[in-house]
């Protein structure tokens, strides 16, 4: 079947069925798109269909027929101009420690970013509220705090 | 996330152990200094070693007497373009070491550090802890033992690029100098490290150098951005997980629902035709057990197959551990006498004008690190190659090579950088590791001649055993009305982390286990008798990180403020009192944080409290002063203010990053649904909908402070998370008038 993977035609042999995360990892060779936990839980998966947050790891390589899927590798490429802020912060702020969640969290804050009202800032607890479905087990929450708060200004 | 205690016996011993693994290839490094390395951007200073293999036979030979843990050529690689790369010798794995002792060896060499890289190494010999003879990344050590190995390897590399530069200028080496990248010489004269690395190829490594005086550091002591912080924030880091070699297969592994089951019988024929699958083998697994491997396409394939099994286990040969059970079992052991770590005199506890009589129950816990385990395996005709975030790669190899039929030699383990690891990817079996050459050795006897990743599931990951022990702590103490402890009566009981390991030898004495113990009553001058029970039971155990301080450090630090808050003294002046004159490092971090607090000063908001501890653990000491509160019944962190003494911060913004994480560790402790239990030998919990760790929602505002020194560093891995628990506990009794004496806390006294 065909999908639409950061704006490319890829045409893969697999089972409507298979999640996307595999479909990216194992068979697209994708490997950004991180395996935390296989039920939506940890966040680390996360992708965008549409511009819309979702867990690959549960969502069907059918459900994204039609649409338009993007992960972390096109999301922080410097094209996308939400994302390349929320990158830059996450440099600038050094958030990660072992890294592997950040992902998944990029795409978290970058979907929560884009659906805020042009130029708004976030308050605190709505950036918690947006993050708290992924999970970093290194504990970089402060600095996840720091670098939403801080691309949401550049963006501003 | 390994025992905190002296090693000073571990080198001999542990070589032994793994002498099978130091032979041939493994120790035989270059004996010229510096070799060409093709593909690396022209001519390069430095070498791997096993590709340095090849390309000596021919070669001349600068003979030396420096260790291969001494020798530049296996950690510092200068291309043509002036980037310098080191290679660690420990797994990265959030901590920053991949960032850390580049900028070491930096700091020596003089390097132009925004071109400075850094690269994982192997099992080869010269990555061996220096001071300890064996690959080990834990125990808070890397830094502290590798400190001065990479000043001197810096320092001697600078040294050649010296003399190199002194012979294309004929002067005399002693008259020119370094700066970022660059000798400078006589007239304005300068050369590039890229332009000088081939000519100092071919000079001798000095044995001895002269270290800078820590004044003179630029690189060192800077707070310093993580040189991996672009990839990892980017999706383009490689984890372990990710490896992907030509016609690599996945296998999953169908595990008994009873650490040490074995199958009763197997039905794999709706397995065998699921789209994907390659093979189904039956294997042997860690502790005596057995299970299926499916090796497949890819992971989704594999688990496809995996659910299509029908399979029934026999758990009668095997003990069912049930957690409430275990825990009247422990009570009952905890009554009975047993050997001792202190025996102090416990007469004065009969005639104390106060007791304290009190019981703690911690539960296993699991590391749950975000990568799930994996481990790659590529063997070919005499040799195996294995990718793997390992913090063992040496003990790694030597098992691997058991299970292969190999020489060690014949196996190299590249180190991936790994998602997080707390600990687990030290197993005391290389039970990872060993699954996956098991299945690789079976996959290749079936005919399938592929690399072949093994991966857990997240259930695999959280229900495969290998937990901080449940323990149980009783403590009887006798105080007078100014809070001095006349006498305190103290029994542990939980399973002993390190029997069974390469560090059994050193750490279990008289039958009690030395990190069991750690953290118990010093650095206070308590008169204490301290009772250790440890029962063998059939749930894998292992070191998690900050190891006994874990449980230790929530039991001294919470009794104490007790005993201060019963005889109505300030638990900062109580402590302050304790420490006197002795414990200098304590004292300053306990009062940097109090300081930066505001504590006894700034008045709190409405139903908040304050609440402090502070404790050591591999060398560091670390202060915490929280704010928290009780909301519905729920316990809320709301302010961390950290005073931190881990001696010479080598990067200051490193050690903030492990202070705020491993206090979210400590945190996740107190939260409920944060254990691990067992009910008729099979886990409950299998995912993070059932086993908590904290999340964004769950997580206070920090403030971290470091106390200036300049005495060699300590580490900082762990040492942030003993105190966090505690201090948070405190807080809560001042709220609610009770002690927490279980962690997840109980604010309900619920039993």
């Amino acid at each position: 079947m065909k999908l639409n993977v950061n704006d490319r035609e890829v045409t893969i042999d697999a089972d409507p069925a298979m999640p996307l995360l595999w479909a990216l990892r194992d068979v697209i060779g994708l490997t950004g798109t991180k395996f935390g936990c296989g039920v939506a839980q940890c966040g680390a998966c996360t992708v965008h269909l549409d511009g819309e947050a979702v867990r690959s790891c549960i969502t069907p390589i059918s459900d994204a027929a039609g649409k338009k899927l993007t992960t972390i590798e096109a999301a922080t490429n410097g094209t996308d101009r939400i994302g390349a802020a929320v990158h830059a912060a996450w440099v600038k702020h050094d958030v990660a420690q072992c890294g592997y969640c950040q992902s998944g969290q990029i795409m978290s804050a970058v979907a929560f970013l884009k659906s805020l009202p042009p130029g708004q800032q976030p308050a605190p607890d709505k950036i918690d509220a947006a993050m708290a479905g992924n999970i970093c087990r290194c504990g970089t929450y402060a600095r996840i705090r720091a670098a939403v708060a801080d691309a949401a200004r550049t963006l501003a | 996330m390994l025992p905190n205690i002296d090693y000073s016996e571990l080198p001999r011993a542990a070589q032994r152990l793994m002498a099978r693994s130091q032979t041939g290839e493994a120790t035989t490094l270059p004996r010229r200094s510096f070799l060409k390395l093709a593909g690396a951007g022209g001519l390069a200073l430095g070498a791997f070693p096993h590709l340095a293999m090849a390309e000596t036979a021919a070669g001349g030979q600068t003979i030396s007497a420096l260790k291969p843990t001494e020798q530049p050529s296996a950690f510092v690689q200068i291309a043509g373009n002036g980037e310098v790369t080191v290679t660690i010798n420990r797994l990265e794995f959030g901590q920053g070491v991949h960032t850390a002792l580049p900028m070491i060896l930096a700091e020596e060499l003089d390097a132009d550090w925004s071109l400075v890289r850094s690269r994982h190494g192997s099992n080869d010999a010269a990555y061996l802890d220096p001071r300890y003879g064996i690959h080990i990344t834990g125990g808070s050590q890397s830094i502290k033992n590798s400190f001065t190995q990479y000043r001197e390897l810096g320092a001697r590399a600078r040294a050649m690029l010296l003399g190199a530069a002194a012979a294309r200028w004929k002067v005399d080496a002693a008259t020119l100098r370094t700066e970022a990248g660059t000798v400078l010489g006589p007239g304005g004269r300068r050369l590039g490290y890229g332009e000088l690395a081939e000519a100092a190829m071919a000079l001798p490594v000095p044995e001895k150098v002269t270290l800078k005086d820590p004044r003179d550091f630029r690189i060192i002591g800077r707070p310093t951005p993580r040189l991996d912080a672009r990839a990892k924030s980017s999706g383009r880091q490689d984890f372990g997980i990710d490896t992907r070699l030509p016609g690599q297969l996945t296998a999953v592994v169908a595990r008994p629902p009873v650490f040490g089951a074995r199958l009763a019988s197997v039905d794999d024929g709706a397995a065998r035709a699921v789209r994907g699958v390659r093979a189904v083998l039956r294997v042997p697994l860690d502790r005596g057990a057995e299970g299926i491997a499916v090796v497949a396409d890819g992971y989704w394939q594999a688990t496809q197959g995996r659910d299509a099994l029908k399979l029934q286990w026999d758990i009668s040969a095997v003990e069912k551990v049930d957690s409430e059970r275990q825990l009247a079992e422990y009570r009952e052991l905890a009554a009975r006498p047993g050997p001792r770590k202190l025996d102090a005199d416990m007469a004065p506890l009969a005639t104390a004008p106060r007791q304290l009589d009190a019981e703690f129950v911690f539960p296993y816990l699991a590391h749950a690190a975000m990568e799930p385990l994996n481990c790659t395996v590529a063997l070919t005709e005499g040799r195996a190659e294995l990718w793997v975030g390992s913090q063992c790669a040496g003990l790694d190899a030597a098992a691997a090579a058991g299970v292969l039929g190999l020489k060690p030699e014949q196996v190299v383990v590249h180190v991936q950088m790994a998602g997080g690891g707390f600990g687990r990817r030290f197993s005391s079996t290389s039970d990872t590791v060993v699954e996956a050459c098991v299945i690789a050795k079976a996959a290749r006897a079936a005919g399938l001649n592929a690399p072949l990743r093994t991966l857990w599931s997240r259930e695999d990951d959280m229900r495969g055993g290998f937990y901080r022990p449940m323990h149980l702590h009783r403590a009887r103490i006798g105080f007078d009305d100014q809070g001095k402890v006349l006498a305190w009566d103290h029994v542990i009981v939980g399973q002993s982390i390190t029997t069974g390991s390469v560090f059994e030898q050193f750490q279990v004495k008289d039958g009690i286990d030395a990190t069991a113990t750690e953290g118990m009553r010093d650095p206070y001058p308590l008169p204490m008798r301290l009772t250790v029970h440890h029962p063998k039971l059939n749930v894998p155990v292992l070191w998690w990180r900050s190891v006994g301080s874990t449980h230790t450090a929530f039991v001294m630090e919470t009794l104490l403020d007790e005993i201060a808050r019963a005889t109505k003294q300030d638990p900062v002046a109580y402590r302050m009192d304790l420490f006197g004159d002795l414990h200098p490092r304590h004292r300053a971090a306990l009062q940097l944080a109090v300081d930066k607090s505001g504590y006894g000063k700034q008045p709190l908001p409405a139903g908040r409290a304050w609440g402090v501890a502070v404790h050591e653990s591999f060398s560091s000491v670390v202060a915490y002063v929280v704010e928290a509160s009780v909301k519905d019944g729920r316990p809320v962190l709301h302010r961390v203010t950290a005073g931190v003494h881990c001696n010479l911060a080598v990067n200051p913004r490193a050690v903030e990053a492990q202070v705020q994480g491993a206090a979210v560790m400590g945190l996740s402790m107190c939260l409920p649904g944060s254990a691990i239990t067992l009910k008729d030998g099979v886990v409950e919990q299998s995912n993070f909908g059932d086993y908590t760790v904290a999340r964004i929602t769950d997580v206070p505002e920090f403030d971290i402070h470091i106390v200036p020194s300049a005495e060699p560093p300590t580490g900082m891995g762990e040492p942030g998370l003993p105190p966090l628990a505690p201090a948070f506990a405190n807080a809560i009794a001042q709220l609610t008038g009770k002690p927490q004496r279980q962690l997840p806390f109980n604010i309900d006294n619920k039993s």
